[in-house]
């Protein structure tokens, strides 16, 4: 006998959170990590209970965007993650010292059902996931284990990006996940092939990375704030 | 006190699987911990011992704690190797401690140097067995 006892209370961390929302994209370089920060930051400024998970390992980069520097978990019963810019915050580079990550499919799998069983989320109206780019073990281990998830997918208009995206929503749909919408980013304007909601390519948006307030400020952070309008999610007032 | 939420895990588990196999009452359960992720063992049989007591089913449950060494083996020259004689410092080992997987960010193959290792025993907290009358 050999049982992994973590998966038995990753329920019980997520109890009290009211809704999840997983932000997947399945190409890298599509503005999935500034869209999980973004959409954190507008509503917990909106005033809603809020927590961000950067689950992509390999490549964590929202304490970048979020310029979150020098925090680090609480150690009480599990781990409660760090509060920044009212957002409770959880990455793997709390524990990596900001150093390459080199895992394997399989241990990637391992130490997100470790950081689900461990932290200590409490009450959140929402949490939002950064997912491991693509459809691999990871990304469905988080499925499986954060039932409740709802798939934020964001997109751009190339072609590539969209014919991938049409065969993980299927993807999504046979594992019965919740699809709440597609955002595509960095839209030349026009109507959007297969979203809900476009957000117009933002040339100021690098200068805003790593100060919380002025990416609240770019024309992404509005653009993000109408898409989640579309998608009935609450946006700025 | 990390320890709390991988010790209420082993005994919800312990728990569970006794109402799966429809064990009248738990007697018995092996836990396993990984020499990597260097578990507390008073602080997780102090929480154990807590949490007993909102677990009905785990009233007379005794854990018994199995210390299993790490074992590596690299990918890239298929050296096997333990973890003793791996150098880190101590921010290295608590963030070890944390994610067992860090291991693969601070720790190389003492052979080849490289960090493509497999953690092929001894890695966290596992339930090895679990008694109990029917």
């Amino acid at each position: 006998m050999n049982i992994d006892p973590r998966p038995s209370v990753i329920d019980e961390r997520l109890k009290k959170v009211k809704r999840i929302i997983a932000v997947t994209g399945w190409k890298g370089g599509i503005g999935k990590s500034v869209t999980a920060c973004t959409l954190a930051l507008l509503l917990a400024k909106k005033g809603f209970k809020t927590g961000l998970f950067d689950l992509d390992f390999a490549g964590a980069s929202d304490h970048v965007i979020l310029g979150a520097k020098g925090l680090f978990p609480k150690e009480e019963k599990g781990l409660e993650p760090p509060v920044f810019e009212g957002v409770k915050f959880m990455s793997v580079v709390f524990f990596s010292e900001n150093k390459a990550v080199p895992l394997r499919g399989a241990n990637v799998s391992d130490a997100i059902i470790e950081l689900l069983a461990i932290t200590q989320w409490g009450e959140l109206d929402f949490l939002v996931l950064d997912m491991p780019p693509g459809i691999n073990d990871a990304a469905l281990d988080v499925m499986r284990f954060a039932r409740k998830a709802e798939v934020l997918a964001v997109t751009t208009p190339s072609v590539l990006a969209h014919d991938v995206l049409a065969r993980s929503l299927k993807l999504y749909q046979s594992l019965k996940a919740p699809v709440l919408g597609v955002v595509e980013n960095m839209s030349g304007g026009g109507k959007p092939k297969n979203a809900a909601a476009a957000i117009k390519f933002d040339p100021g948006l690098e200068k805003a990375l790593g100060r919380p307030e002025a990416l609240l400020k770019t024309a992404f952070a509005s653009g993000l704030g109408r898409a989640l309008k579309a998608l009935g999610l609450p946006g700025p007032a | 006190m990390h320890e709390w939420a991988l010790a209420e895990s082993v005994i919800k588990s312990a728990v569970e699987h006794a109402s799966t196999e429809k064990l009248k009452k738990l007697k018995e359960t092996g836990v396993v911990f990984g020499e990597l992720q260097a578990i507390d063992t008073e602080i997780f049989v102090f929480a154990l011992e807590e949490l007993r007591k909102q677990f009905a089913g785990a009233k007379d449950c005794k854990f018994k704690i199995i210390k299993q060494p790490a074992v590596f083996r690299c990918k890239a020259c298929s050296h096997e190797f333990p973890l003793k004689g791996l150098r880190k410092t101590k921010d290295e080992a608590e963030f070890i401690h944390f994610v067992p997987e860090m291991a693969h960010t601070f720790l190389k193959c003492p052979k080849c140097k490289s960090p493509d290792f497999e953690i092929a025993a001894g890695r966290g907290v596992s339930i090895s067995y679990i008694k109990g009358d029917r």
